[in-house]
């Protein structure tokens, strides 16, 4: 992401630069100048920060230290101390043997469930809403704006809305209860973020490379294939980013669209801790935890600054 | 298929300048490529909105009916106990929510805004709980509160044995264990537009400040909060439409406990559909979850694209 053009490209599709005819998140600091290194001011500031960022690492630091404990160390010490004893067991346990209800094969089977539905998740959303954002964008035609303008719309209506519905739909295809069915709820409520996302990315493609290649013949597919594909890799990182979190963290939808054999890691995770039978084992449940937050935090460490340009035009999601 | 018998009689006619097809036929590879849009559009965004605010005027209960009951369900709802503490809890977090949202965001913004080392490092640490699911988060802070091992116990074995901190377990301030949790979800992102926001502040202003000998809260809170507007409305929109989602990290903090003290309009709608098999109340919850959308968003919608229509 070095090369000035694609940070060029990322500009455009800054949504708070767009809204705010600011400069957004790829300039440097505006504010005043810093004072001395060891000013009163410098230390306030930096000792806030310094105690802001304790505070947000918190959470991350006790679910690991308490997932490497043994039951016994975490009922005689405090929650923040680190592991006296390191033990793997908890980890184990909860990949391969934490119970939900009856059954007892641990958070893989969630795991697995996830990746089948991420995948197709994914492609699909992204191929239905880069080609959509790119009719909208290119090719516009007669009501191609109301039907985005409902996209958006329904970008704010709550989920709990269309819940039903969708289940009926679902059932008359024959796909209620299947991970398809839950492949097709994703790539929908996907749909607004994204296809403005392709919009806004490919509307700052210059007209005259789209006219050029029409002049030569290739048509609507030609030009997205050969022309649009190879120019956008950056918003189709970004779009990937989105819909893989988003995805991975789905809960709501998971536990309506799904049955227990395909429930998705958010929902067995949720069902293996909070169970109410036997005794909780804190340690295998912050392992499990940990285990489920892992994939979003690996795109986030990964994605860096795209990640925040993936939330910034996010903005509109909510 | 009318269309197309129209295009060699015009394509014969002497006068017609090059084959023109008709409008319909014009642009059909994109339109094609439009249909999965135009059918998630009008079939779901539009056509399950209005199949679920009309059954809400229905008798359904363990199944969908079309026997008209006029505003029997909305009466019943706003009787129910559990859908009265809902909205309630859903104001009090929803106010405080936006409150300290805004306020943590913008000044962790004007913070790392100013000229700092390491601004990368810091802004990565306060985002990275955006990235995880509310299921994790809720389920983080139910053991980070947690009275026998959580903060209540550290702080007691510190020697303050009379201390008491167990929002989890209380109905009166259950909503604040929740709330804290979501805040630390979700501040990073409103701290990340705000940083959008000021840095597309004209550096021209700070000098003008400086040289003026305004000092710099000031500055912040007189000239560079108000020329932010538009930032504070994306978040407030943003942050907004989160709150009337709320629903996993309540199921996975609290279940909605102790009791009902911990409810949310969201949670009411699944348990009453999916779980008591009472369709009609889950409808009616769900349309006046719509209604307050539409309470917040309308005007918003009006005033931000009345106003640049005219300008």
């Amino acid at each position: 992401m070095s090369s000035p053009a694609a940070t060029a490209h990322l500009a455009a599709l800054d949504p708070v630069a767009a809204r705010t005819g600011s400069a957004g998140l790829l300039e440097g600091p505006r504010g005043p100048r810093p004072r001395r290194a060891l000013s009163r001011g410098n230390v306030m500031l930096y000792g806030t920060l310094f105690v802001v960022s304790a505070y947000y690492l918190l959470p991350l630091y006790v679910m690991v230290v308490t997932s490497l404990k043994g039951m016994p160390e975490i009922r005689m010490g405090n929650i923040f101390s680190p592991p006296v004893e390191i033990t793997f067991e908890p980890w184990v346990k909860a990949w391969s043997s934490a119970c939900t209800g009856i059954n007892c094969d641990g958070l893989s089977r969630g795991f697995w469930n996830s990746v089948r539905i991420l995948v197709p998740s994914v492609l699909l959303s992204i191929a239905v809403a880069s080609v959509s954002g790119y009719a909208l964008s290119k090719w516009r035609f007669r009501g191609s704006e109301l039907f985005f303008a409902i996209l958006l719309v329904g970008a704010f209506i709550p989920y709990q809305v269309m819940l039903y519905p969708l289940v009926i739909l679902l059932r008359e295809m024959g796909l209620y209860g299947s991970l398809w069915g839950l492949v097709l709820v994703h790539t929908i409520f996907g749909m607004p973020i994204n296809t403005l996302l392709f919009r806004n990315y490919f509307a700052a493609i210059p007209e005259e490379l789209h006219k050029a290649a029409r002049v030569d013949g290739a048509g609507f597919w030609g030009i997205f294939v050969r022309i649009m594909l190879p120019m956008s890799l950056p918003i189709f990182v970004v779009s990937a980013i989105i819909q893989v979190t988003g995805i991975w963290n789905d809960f709501l939808f998971g536990v309506v669209y799904t049955t227990p054999a395909n429930y998705p890691m958010t929902v067995q995770l949720n069902n293996i801790v909070n169970s109410v039978q036997g005794v909780r084992e804190y340690n295998v449940n912050m392992a499990a935890t940990l285990l489920t937050g892992l994939v979003p935090l690996l795109v986030y460490f990964a994605s860096g600054k795209l990640f925040v340009r993936g939330i910034a035009a996010g903005a509109v999601k909510g | 298929m009318a269309a197309l018998d129209e295009i060699p009689r015009r394509a014969a006619a002497p006068a017609a300048p090059a084959r023109r097809r008709p409008a319909v036929l014009r642009n059909l590879q994109a339109k094609i490529a439009s249909l999965p849009m135009i059918l998630i559009a009008l079939v779901v965004f539009v056509g399950c909105t209005l199949w679920t605010v009309f059954h809400s005027f229905t008798t359904s209960r363990l199944l969908p009916r079309t026997d008209w009951a006029g505003l029997a369900q909305y009466r019943r709802l706003w009787g129910e106990q559990r859908w009265l503490v809902s909205i309630e809890n859903l104001a009090i977090y929803g106010a405080l929510t936006l409150v300290f949202s805004l306020v943590i965001g913008f000044t962790l913004a004007a913070l790392l805004d100013r000229k700092i080392r390491g601004e990368d490092v810091f802004r990565t640490i306060i985002l990275y709980p955006f990235a995880l699911s509310f299921i994790v988060t809720g389920l983080v802070w139910q053991w980070i509160l947690n009275p026998d091992f959580g903060v209540q116990a550290v702080v007691r074995s510190w020697g303050w044995t009379g201390f008491t901190f167990d929002p989890l377990n209380n109905p009166d301030i259950v909503i604040y264990g929740i709330l804290i949790a979501g805040l630390w979800q979700g501040t990073g992102l409103v701290m990340v537009i705000m940083l959008a926001g000021l840095r597309g502040i004209d550096g021209e202003i700070w000098k003008a400040a400086r040289v003026d000998g305004i000092p710099a809260w000031k500055t912040y809170l007189l000239v560079i909060i108000p020329m932010m507007r538009p930032v504070f409305v994306t978040a407030l929109v943003l942050i907004g439409s989160g709150i009337i989602k709320v629903y996993d990290l309540v199921v996975a903090q609290t279940s909605g406990g102790p009791g009902i003290a911990s409810e949310v309009p969201a949670k009411y709608v699944y348990d009453r559909m999916f779980r008591d098999q009472n369709l009609g109340q889950g409808f009616a919850a769900s349309t006046m979850m719509l209604v307050s959308v539409a309470i917040v968003l309308i005007p918003w919608a009006y005033l931000e694209f009345g106003r640049r229509r005219k300008a």
